[in-house]
C-alpha cells in the first residue's frame, strides 16, 4: 500500500470543486455550461481516484487487513478525537456508490440549478460539498470525526432542498433539518458518554474504532450509548414512525437533490448502524434485536403500503425507500453473513436503482411541469426510451431476478429465514407490495392512451441517456455478476459478525421451512 | 473599639494585579480627557486611549498569567493577592484575558462611526429629551457623547475584579463598579431613545434588586461563617459550625444576584428587554462580556466558597439550568424581533453553560485526562463570547431608513441581496445552534461531556432535547434570509468601517477555529487548573 491519502484526495477534491464553483463569476443573465462542466470535471477526478482505490483494495481474506488505505492523525488530543480514515469492504461499498452517484448526478441535474434562488453556481457547489463530506463520513473510523461529519453534511442537503425545489421547499427543509438535527443531538449524547466510558478505562480517552473496540462497556451504560445512535440512525435511514421528513424533501426537493439524499445520504444511518451500533456495543445490539426486527418488518409493509396510496412520483419513491430501508435494517439486525452481506450490497443496488428511478421520473416531471401520476398517461407511445428506461428502473427497485436488487434482497430475506422463519414470512410480503407500487405508478403514466399534455412530449436527449446507461448497465451487470462486490464485502462482514460473536446458522436450516434455531 | 490599632495595611502586590489597575488608570484619564481636551479631537484621543488601556491590560495580563506558580498545598496555580481579597489564580488570568480580548473588540464596535454618518451610535446629548428641538440641535452639530469610552473601561475593570474576588465585599463593590456604567451606557441610543432610556431604567431597577438579594446573602453568609473571605468560608461550610438555615437562604439570596447577571431564569426577565433597546454595540458588549465575569464570579463563588455544600446548592443550579434553557429556547421561538431572539438564546446559552458547571467540580475523583467541569465553563465562555459578538456587530449593519432593521420579518431575502453578510450570519447561527465544525459544537460538547462525567445525566438529555428546539429558531431565520422573497424595500446592507469590519472578521475567525482546532484553547483552559483557595 503506498503512503499517498488516497483517501484524504478522494474526499478533498470535491470540496475543493466545491469551492472553485461557487467562485467561478456567475454569468448574469445567461445560463453559462461552466460551473456544471468544472462540477462534471471534479466529479470524474474523484470517481478515478476512488476506482483506483477500490481496484487496489486487497480483497483476499488472507492479507488484505480489514482496514486498508488507513491514515490517522491527532486531532483534538483532550477530545480524543482524530482525523483518522480507513475504509473496509463496506465503507468502500458505499464511497464507490457515492462516487459513481456524482457524476451521474451532475449530468442528469445539468439545468436544474438554474432555476433556483441564486443559481448554478451554488447548486453544484453544494452537490460537490455532499459528495466529499459523504466520502468522509463513509471512510471515518474515528467516532468523533464520524459525528462531525455526520451534522455537517446536514447543511449542503438542507441549503439543496430550501433553495432549488417545489413551492413548499423552506418547510420541507426545516422539517429535514429539525428531524435530523434531534437525531444528532441524541447521538451526541451517546458520543459525549462514549468519551466519559474511554476515559474512565485503560485507553485513556479516544474515539478511535480500534480502540474504543477493547473499551469495556458496562450492559448498562452500553444499552443506553446504543439507543442514542441507533435513534440517530433510524431517523437518518429512516425507519418508521421516525421517516415522515423524507416524503416531503423528496417531493419538494429536485431529484438530484433526492438521489444524493435518498441513495447517498440515507445509506449512512444503515451503514452507521452496521459501524457502531454492532461494534461497538454487540451485546445491546443483541438485545435490541427483537425491537429492531419489528421495526424493520413494520418499515418494510408500511413503506410499501403508503406508496401504493402516493399519487406524487418522488413521494412514492420516497415510501419504496422506506420500505427497501426496512429491508436493509432487517438485514443487519438478523445478525447472520447472509443478512449482513445482503444488506451492504442492497445499499449499493438500492443507491443504484433508486437513483436511476428517481432520475427517470426527474425527467419526466420536467417535461410535464407536474409530479402527480394522474397528470400523465400513455407516455411509452411518445418516448419510448423514456418509458423503457422508467421500466428497467422500476423492474430493478421491485427487484426482478437478473437485476442486480434481487441479488441482495435474496439474500436479507435468506439471512431472514435463517434467523427466524416468521421474519422472512413477514418480509417477503414487502416483495409482492413492490411489485404492486411499481407495476401501477407504470401502468398509469406509460400506458394507456396518450394525454394531450403528454403529447408534445420529446424523448430522452444523449445527456439524459448518458446519465442513465451506467446505471441501467451496473444494475444489469451486478445483477449475473455480483462477485467483485460481494468478494470486497463479505471479508468484512464475517470480521462484524465475529466481532459481536455472532455464529451463521447450520445452513441446512433454512432450507426446511421448519421453525429455525434463534442464533445465539 | 481603636479601628486605627485594627487595620493593618494590606500588601499590594501591584505586578499581580497591574490589569485591572491599567484599566481603572485608563479610565480616569478618560474622564480628564473629557475635562481638557477639545471636543473635536476628543473621539480620536478617547478611542486610542481605550485601545491602548485594553491592549495593555492585555499585556499584563499575559505577562502576569506566564508568572504564575504553582501555591503549595493547592492544585491550582497563583497567589492570593491584596490582602486576601483578590485570588490571581489560573481561572482569574484565563477570564481576564476573554473579557480583555472580547472588549478590545468591542472599543472597535463603539467606535464605528460610518453605519450613522459620521457620528457614533450614542445619543448625541443624552440629557437632551427625546423629539425635542434640543436632541435636534445636538444631532444637527454633530454632538457625540466620548464619555462612553471610559465608561466601558470602568465596567471592564470591574469586570476584571468581579472575576478574581476572593471575599464577599469585593465582589459586591465590583458588581457595582460593573453594573452601573452599563445602566448609563444602555440608557444612550442615537435611535429610538425611548426605548433604550425604558431598557437602561428596567436594567438599573431590576439590577439595583438583585444587588439588594446580594448584599442580604452577603449579610447572612457572614452571619453564618463569621468571615468575608472566601477561605473563611469554605472552611466554615465544611466544619458546618453555624446554623445551616442561615448558610443555605445566604447561598440562595447571593444565587439571585449571580443568576440575575448572567441571565438566568427565572431572572432573566430583563435580558430581552435590554438587549432590544440598548445600543446594539452596548447589547454586544454587555452580552459577551458580561457574562463572562459573572460566570466567572459564579463559578469562584460556589466553588471555592460554597464548594463544600456541593450537594445543597448542585440541585438547585440544576433545576436553573433546566428552566432557563426551557425558557430560552421556547421563548425564543415566538420572538419577531432579531435582537430580542438573540437576548434568548444568549438566556438559553446561559443554561447550557450551567449544565457543565453541575458537573465534576474538582481534579480529585475523576482520572486526570478527563475534562474539568472549570475547564469546559471557561472554554464555552470564550466560543460562546466571540460568537455573540459577531452576530451582534452583524445586526448593526443590517440597517434601513429608521436604523437597524432589527425585525426578523425585514431580513427576508438578504440572502440575495448580500450573501455575504447573510452567510456569515446564519454561521454565527449554526454555530449557536451547536452544528459541528463550529465553536458553539466544541462548547456544548465540553460542557455536556464534564456533565456526564458528573453523573448529570437527566440534564444533558435535556440540554440535547431542547438544543434541537434551539435549532428551530435559528433555522427560521436562515430561511427568512435564505429562502424568502425580500418584502418591499428590504433592509439594505450599510458598508461599515473597517472597524465593524474587524469585528466581525475575529468573531468568524474565532468561531470556525475554535470549531475546528479547538485543541490549544482548551489546554490553555486546562492549565488554567483549578481555583486557588
Amino acid at each position: 500500500m503506498t503512503s499517498f491519502p488516497w483517501l484524504s484526495a478522494a474526499l478533498l477534491l470535491p470540496m475543493v470543486g466545491a469551492v472553485v464553483v461557487a467562485l467561478l463569476p456567475q454569468a448574469a443573465g445567461q445560463r453559462s455550461a461552466l460551473p456544471k462542466q468544472v462540477a462534471l470535471g471534479f466529479s470524474l477526478v474523484t470517481l478515478a481516484v476512488v476506482a483506483y482505490i477500490g481496484i487496489a483494495f486487497d480483497t483476499s481474506p488472507a492479507t488484505g487487513a480489514r482496514y486498508q488505505f488507513t491514515e490517522t492523525h491527532d486531532w483534538i488530543r483532550v477530545f480524543g478525537a482524530h482525523y483518522a480514515l480507513g475504509v473496509d469492504g463496506i465503507g468502500l461499498t458505499l464511497v464507490l456508490m457515492t462516487a459513481i452517484l456524482a457524476p451521474v448526478v451532475i449530468l442528469a441535474s445539468w439545468d436544474d440549478g438554474d432555476n433556483g434562488r441564486w443559481g448554478a453556481n451554488s447548486f453544484f457547489a453544494w452537490l460537490l460539498a455532499l459528495e466529499g463530506l459523504s466520502i468522509c463520513v463513509f471512510s471515518a473510523t474515528d467516532v468523533f470525526l464520524f459525528y462531525v461529519i455526520f451534522e455537517a453534511t446536514l447543511i449542503p442537503i438542507y441549503f439543496l432542498i430550501g433553495g432549488f425545489g417545489g413551492a413548499k421547499r423552506s418547510a420541507a427543509a426545516v422539517k429535514f433539518l429539525i428531524y435530523n438535527l434531534f437525531g444528532g443531538l441524541l447521538m451526541l449524547a451517546s458520543v459525549v458518554g462514549l468519551y466519559v466510558v474511554s476515559a474512565r478505562s485503560s485507553t485513556g480517552p479516544t474515539y478511535l474504532l480500534s480502540e474504543l473496540s477493547k473499551v469495556p462497556i458496562d450492559q448498562n451504560v452500553g444499552r443506553w450509548l446504543f439507543v442514542g445512535f441507533f435513534v440517530a440512525f433510524a431517523i437518518k435511514a429512516p425507519m418508521v414512525p421516525v421517516h415522515t421528513w423524507l416524503p416531503d424533501a423528496a417531493e419538494e426537493g429536485t431529484t438530484g437533490t433526492s438521489v444524493m439524499l435518498v441513495s447517498v445520504l440515507d445509506k449512512i444511518g444503515t451503514f452507521g448502524m452496521i459501524r457502531f451500533c454492532l461494534q461497538l456495543f454487540p451485546e445491546a445490539s443483541r438485545w435490541a434485536t427483537p425491537v429492531v426486527l419489528v421495526l424493520a418488518v413494520v418499515s418494510v409493509l408500511w413503506g410499501a403500503l403508503a406508496a401504493i396510496g402516493q399519487n406524487s412520483m418522488p413521494r412514492l419513491i420516497a415510501y419504496t425507500s422506506v420500505s427497501h430501508f426496512g429491508f436493509i435494517v432487517l438485514g443487519i439486525f438478523v445478525l447472520n453473513s447472509y443478512g449482513q452481506s445482503g444488506s451492504t450490497l442492497y445499499m449499493f443496488n438500492h443507491g443504484m436503482s433508486t437513483a436511476a428511478l428517481f432520475l427517470v421520473a426527474g425527467f419526466l416531471i420536467r417535461r410535464r411541469g407536474s409530479d402527480l401520476i394522474s397528470d400523465f398517461g400513455g407516455v411509452e407511445k411518445v418516448a419510448p426510451v423514456l418509458a423503457g428506461t422508467f421500466l428497467l428502473a422500476g423492474l430493478s427497485s421491485l427487484s426482478l431476478p437478473g437485476l442486480s436488487p434481487f441479488v441482495s434482497e435474496f439474500l436479507v430475506l435468506l439471512g431472514a429465514f435463517a434467523h427466524a422463519w416468521w421474519w422472512g414470512a413477514a418480509a417477503v410480503l414487502g416483495i409482492v407490495l413492490a411489485a404492486l407500487y411499481i407495476l401501477l405508478m407504470y401502468q398509469r403514466t406509460m400506458t394507456g392512451p396518450t394525454v394531450p399534455a403528454v403529447a408534445g412530449f420529446t424523448d430522452l436527449n444523449t445527456r439524459e441517456v448518458v446519465a442513465l446507461v451506467p446505471l441501467l448497465a451496473l444494475i444489469v451487470v451486478l445483477g449475473f455478476f455480483p462477485k467483485p462486490l460481494t468478494s470486497m464485502i463479505n471479508p468484512a462482514v464475517a470480521d462484524t459478525l465475529q466481532q459481536i460473536g455472532a455464529k451463521d446458522p447450520a445452513p441446512a436450516v433454512p432450507a426446511q421451512a421448519a421453525p429455525a434455531k434463534e442464533t445465539p | 473599639m481603636n479601628l486605627a490599632a485594627d487595620f493593618v495595611k494590606p500588601d499590594v502586590q501591584y505586578g499581580l494585579i497591574s490589569p485591572m489597575l491599567i484599566v481603572f488608570g485608563v479610565a480616569t484619564l478618560g474622564v480628564l480627557v473629557e475635562a481638557f481636551v477639545a471636543r473635536r479631537s476628543r473621539y480620536l484621543v478617547q478611542t486610542a486611549l481605550a485601545l491602548v488601556g485594553v491592549v495593555g491590560a492585555l499585556v499584563a495580563t499575559v505577562l502576569v498569567a506566564a508568572g504564575l506558580s504553582s501555591t503549595s498545598g493547592s492544585s491550582g496555580r497563583g497567589r492570593i493577592a491584596v490582602g486576601g481579597a483578590i485570588a490571581v489564580d489560573g481561572p482569574s488570568v484565563f477570564i481576564w484575558g476573554t473579557v480583555l480580548a472580547l472588549a478590545l473588540v468591542s472599543v472597535l464596535l463603539f467606535a464605528e462611526r460610518t453605519l450613522e454618518g459620521g457620528v457614533t451610535a450614542f445619543a448625541g446629548q443624552a440629557a437632551a429629551l427625546p423629539g425635542t428641538s434640543a436632541e435636534r440641535e445636538a444631532s444637527t452639530q454633530g454632538l457625540e457623547h466620548t464619555e462612553v469610552f471610559p465608561l466601558m473601561l470602568f465596567s471592564i475593570g470591574g469586570m476584571l475584579l468581579f472575576a478574581s474576588a476572593n471575599d464577599l465585599v469585593t465582589m459586591f463593590v465590583a458588581l457595582e463598579v460593573l453594573s452601573l456604567p452599563l445602566y448609563l451606557l444602555c440608557g444612550l441610543a442615537r435611535r429610538r431613545r425611548l426605548l433604550s432610556q425604558e431598557s437602561a431604567l428596567k436594567y438599573f431597577m431590576l439590577g439595583a434588586f438583585s444587588s439588594g438579594f446580594f448584599v442580604y446573602g452577603i449579610a447572612l453568609t457572614y452571619g453564618f461563617a463569621g468571615s468575608m473571605n472566601f477561605a473563611d468560608i469554605s472552611e466554615a461550610v465544611s466544619g458546618r459550625i453555624g446554623g445551616q438555615a442561615l448558610l443555605l437562604s445566604g447561598i440562595g439570596m447571593m444565587a439571585v444576584g449571580m443568576l440575575f447577571k448572567v441571565g438566568a431564569a427565572p431572572f432573566h426577565a430583563w435580558t430581552p428587554d435590554v438587549y432590544q433597546g440598548a445600543p446594539t454595540s452596548v447589547t454586544a458588549f454587555m452580552a459577551s462580556c458580561t457574562k463572562v465575569a459573572a460566570f466567572g464570579a459564579l463559578l469562584r463563588l460556589f466553588y471555592v466558597a460554597f464548594g463544600a455544600a456541593r450537594w445543597d446548592w448542585t440541585p438547585m443550579i440544576g433545576i436553573v439550568a433546566v428552566l432557563t434553557m426551557l425558557v430560552g429556547c421556547i421563548l425564543a421561538i415566538t420572538q419577531t424581533d432579531i435582537k430580542r431572539m438573540l437576548a434568548y438564546s444568549s438566556i438559553s446559552h446561559a443554561g447550557f453553560i450551567l449544565v457543565g458547571f453541575v458537573g465534576l467540580h474538582s481534579v480529585t475523583g475523576f482520572a486526570g485526562s478527563e475534562l474539568s467541569s472549570v475547564q469546559a465553563v471557561l472554554f464555552y465562555l470564550v466560543t460562546y463570547g466571540f460568537m455573540t459578538l459577531g452576530a451582534f456587530a452583524v445586526v448593526t449593519v443590517v440597517r434601513d431608513g429608521g436604523g437597524e432593521a432589527t425585525s426578523i420579518s425585514r431580513w427576508a431575502g438578504l440572502g440575495k441581496e448580500s450573501p455575504v453578510v447573510a452567510g456569515v450570519f446564519a454561521f454565527f447561527l449554526l454555530s449557536m445552534a451547536g452544528i459541528p465544525l463550529t465553536s458553539g459544537f466544541s462548547g456544548k460538547w465540553a460542557v455536556f461531556t464534564s456533565a456526564v462525567s458528573g453523573g448529570a445525566w437527566p440534564l444533558v438529555v435535556v440540554a440535547v432535547v431542547l438544543s434541537a428546539v434551539a435549532a428551530f429558531f435559528y433555522a427560521r431565520v436562515i430561511v427568512v434570509m435564505f429562502f424568502s422573497d425580500p418584502v418591499g424595500e428590504g433592509p439594505v446592507v450599510m458598508n461599515p468601517s473597517i472597524l465593524t469590519t474587524i469585528v466581525i472578521a475575529v468573531g468568524l475567525a474565532v468561531t470556525v477555529v475554535l470549531g475546528v482546532f479547538p485543541g490549544p484553547v482548551l489546554d490553555l483552559a486546562a492549565t488554567a487548573g483549578q481555583f486557588i483557595r
